[in-house]
C-alpha cells in the first residue's frame, strides 16, 4: 500500500517561509476555494493556512541554536481525526494515504481538531468548514503537469530543498532512504498515531584534525636527520632583519 | 481548550432534561410497586413536556456550535466510530421516547403490555419509561465518551468524566423534579429532594476526584517530543502567524490563571453547597427548590467552563509565543 508523505530536512531548512506562500497560493486558488484571510491589511491579520514555519531557539545562550520548523498535516498512517468525524467528512485514502476533508461533508463541528494532537488542521472562518493539508493532491495527479511539477508546492518552493516528497512505504523511495539512513523522526510518538511525514534531524558537520595531521609524520627530512634551518623556535635571519 | 457556550448550553440543558425525566420515571416505579402513592397522569405528563423543553433547548443550543447546520443530518452517519454521531442518533431518539412517555399519560393511553406473575400490570407508559431509561442512560454516557475518548486530552480521558456526567446532570434533574413536584404534587417533594441531595453529594464526591486527578496529571507530550529535539531548554520564538490563527483561539480560553482560578470554588460553592443547603431547607420550605434549581444551574454552567477550559491540548506545545 502507498502512503504517501513529506519528509523535512531541520538541517538544511533556514526559515525563509517560501513553502507556506507557496501553499497558500496554489491551495486558495484551486476548485475548492479560497483559503479565507481575514483583517490582511489589518492590525490582526488572521487566516487559514495549511502549513506554518515555526522558531525554536534550542538551548541557552550562548550556547544556543536556532531551529526552524515547517509544521503541515503529518498524514498519519493511524489518523486520530478520521474516526471521530460524525459525518465521515475526514478520511484516509486507502489509495495513497492522504488524510482529507470533503468540504462538502464538513458540518464544521470542530471535533476533528480536539482529536489531533498537533493541531494540524484550521477551520475556514468564511467557508465553516475544517481545512487542511491535501499534500496537494489537486497536482501530484495532474498529468497536463510535467512529471518533475507533479510535487506538492511547498517541495517544489523549497530553496534549500529540505522537503522531500514520496512513498514511505517503498522501500527503495528517497523519502524511505532519508528516513533510514539519515535518522528520520516522528513527531509526539507517544500518542501511537504514526505520523508518515517524517523529520530528519539537525546534523553537526565537524572535521576533527589530529596532531599528527598537522605535522607530516613521514617527512622524507626528517627520515634522514636533515631538519630545515633555521629550527623550529630558533632565531632566523629574518628575525634578526626584520626590524 | 475554548469553552464554547453552545456546548456549555447543551450539555447542562440535557443533562436537566434526562435527569427530570429519570427522576419521573423513578418515582413511577417506586409507585408500580406500591412504595409510594401513584400520582395522576398529569403529574407525569406534564414533567415530561417539561424534560422536553430542557431537552429542546439543549438540541437548539447544539446547532450554534455548527459551522454548516444545514448540513447536520449528515452527522447521524458514522455511529461506528464516532461518539459524537452515536450522540446525535441517540438525543431525538430519547426526546422521541419522553414524548411518548407524556402523551401515553396526558392522553391517558396505558394500555396494558404484561401482567407479572404477582399480578402487577406492566402498562405502555412503563414499558415507555423503561426504555426511556436506558435511552437516558446512553445518552449521558454518548454525551460523556465524546470527551473521554480523546486521549490527548488527559483531563477528559478518565472514567470519572462519564461518572460525572451522569451524577450531575442526575442531581440538576431531580432537584428540578423537587421544584416541579412542590408544585405539582407538594407530598411527593420530599421524595425528590431527598433523592437529590444524596445525587448531589456523590455528584460533589465525583467532581471533587476528577479535580484530585486534575491536578496531578503528568502531560505525556513536552516540548521535547513535539520537536523531537532532545535539549532540556527549548524556547519557541516564533508561532509562524502575528495575528493570531484558528490555533491560538480554538484550545485556549482566553481568561487569565487568576479567573481560573477564582471559577473553580465560584462552581464547588454554586453546583454544590448552596444547592444542598438550599435542598436541606427546601425540605421545609418549598420555594427555595427553585432558587436551588437556578443557582446550580449557573453553577454547572461555570463548572462546564472549567471543564473545557482546564483541558489542555497538547497542540498548544506548538502555539506558546508570538514571535
Amino acid at each position: 500500500m502507498t502512503q504517501l508523505a513529506l519528509v523535512i530536512d531541520l538541517n538544511v531548512c533556514v526559515g525563509c517561509h517560501a513553502c507556506v506562500t507557496s501553499c497558500k497560493e496554489w491551495n486558495t486558488s484551486g476548485s475548492a476555494g479560497p483559503l479565507c484571510d481575514e483583517n490582511p491589511y489589518d492590525l490582526n491579520p488572521t487566516g487559514t493556512f495549511f502549513n506554518r514555519v515555526q522558531t525554536f531557539e534550542i538551548g541557552k545562550y550562548p550556547h544556543s541554536e536556532t531551529l526552524h520548523f515547517p509544521k503541515s498535516c503529518l498524514h498519519c498512517e493511524d489518523p486520530p481525526c478520521v474516526p471521530v468525524c460524525p459525518t465521515g467528512a475526514s478520511y484516509k485514502r486507502e489509495e495513497d494515504g492522504i488524510v482529507l476533508v470533503d468540504y462538502d461533508k464538513c458540518i464544521g463541528c470542530k471535533y476533528c481538531t480536539w482529536a489531533c494532537p498537533y493541531g494540524a488542521r484550521e477551520f475556514d472562518e468564511k467557508a465553516k468548514v475544517m481545512k487542511k493539508c491535501t499534500l496537494c493532491v489537486d497536482r501530484i495527479y495532474d498529468m497536463s503537469l510535467p512529471e518533475r511539477d507533479r510535487k506538492p508546492s511547498c517541495v517544489k518552493a523549497c530553496p534549500t530543498s529540505a522537503r522531500m516528497f514520496g512513498d514511505i512505504h517503498d522501500p527503495e523511495s528517497d523519502v524511505s532512504q532519508a528516513i533510514r539512513e539519515d535518522g528520520g523522526y516522528a513527531l509526539m510518538p507517544e500518542w501511537g498515531t504514526h505520523p508518515s511525514n517524517h523529520y530528519l534531524p539537525r546534523r553537526k558537520t565537524k572535521l576533527k584534525i589530529h596532531l599528527d595531521e598537522l605535522e607530516r609524520a613521514d617527512n622524507p627530512l626528517k627520515v634522514d636527520g636533515q631538519l630545515p634551518k633555521p629550527g623550529k623556535g630558533e632565531s632566523s635571519m629574518e628575525d634578526a632583519s626584520a626590524w | 481548550m475554548k469553552p464554547a457556550f453552545s456546548v456549555l448550553f447543551l450539555t447542562t440543558l440535557i443533562g436537566a432534561g434526562q435527569g427530570l425525566f429519570l427522576a419521573l420515571f423513578t418515582h413511577q416505579s417506586y409507585a408500580l410497586f406500591g412504595l409510594l402513592p401513584m400520582q395522576s397522569d398529569a403529574f407525569y405528563g406534564y414533567g415530561s413536556v417539561l424534560a422536553l423543553l430542557f431537552l429542546s433547548g439543549g438540541l437548539i443550543a447544539s446547532f450554534f456550535h455548527l459551522g454548516r447546520p444545514e448540513r447536520a443530518w449528515r452527522s447521524a452517519t458514522k455511529w461506528r466510530t464516532s461518539w459524537l454521531s452515536r450522540e446525535v442518533i441517540v438525543l431525538p431518539a430519547f426526546m422521541g421516547v419522553v414524548f411518548l412517555y407524556g402523551a401515553s399519560h396526558l392522553l391517558a393511553f396505558r394500555p396494558e403490555v404484561v401482567t407479572l406473575p404477582g399480578g402487577l400490570i406492566i402498562d405502555l407508559s412503563a414499558v415507555l419509561g423503561t426504555l426511556g431509561t436506558l435511552l437516558a442512560f446512553a445518552l449521558f454516557v454518548c454525551t460523556a465518551m465524546i470527551y473521554a475518548c480523546l486521549r490527548f486530552l488527559r483531563e477528559w480521558n478518565s472514567p470519572l468524566t462519564v461518572i460525572n456526567y451522569i451524577l450531575l446532570g442526575g442531581s440538576s434533574g431531580f432537584i428540578l423534579a423537587a421544584f416541579y413536584a412542590a408544585q405539582a404534587a407538594p407530598d411527593q417533594a420530599d421524595f425528590f429532594a431527598g433523592w437529590a441531595i444524596i445525587i448531589t453529594v456523590l455528584a460533589f464526591i465525583g467532581r471533587g476526584a476528577s479535580l484530585w486527578r486534575n491536578a496531578r496529571i503528568k502531560p505525556k507530550s513536552s516540548m521535547q517530543t513535539a520537536i523531537g529535539i532532545k535539549h532540556p531548554y527549548i524556547t519557541q520564538r516564533s508561532m509562524g502567524s502575528m495575528g493570531g490563527s484558528f490555533n491560538t483561539r480554538e484550545y485556549f480560553h482566553g481568561k487569565s490563571a487568576a479567573f481560573l482560578r477564582a471559577i473553580k470554588p465560584a462552581f464547588l460553592l454554586l453546583a454544590f453547597v448552596i444547592p444542598l443547603v438550599l435542598l436541606a431547607l427546601g425540605l421545609s420550605a418549598p420555594a427555595l427548590l427553585g432558587v436551588a434549581f437556578i443557582v446550580q444551574y449557573f453553577g454547572l454552567l461555570a463548572e462546564r467552563w472549567f471543564f473545557f477550559a482546564q483541558a489542555n491540548h497538547p497542540q498548544n506545545l506548538y502555539y506558546q509565543t508570538i514571535g
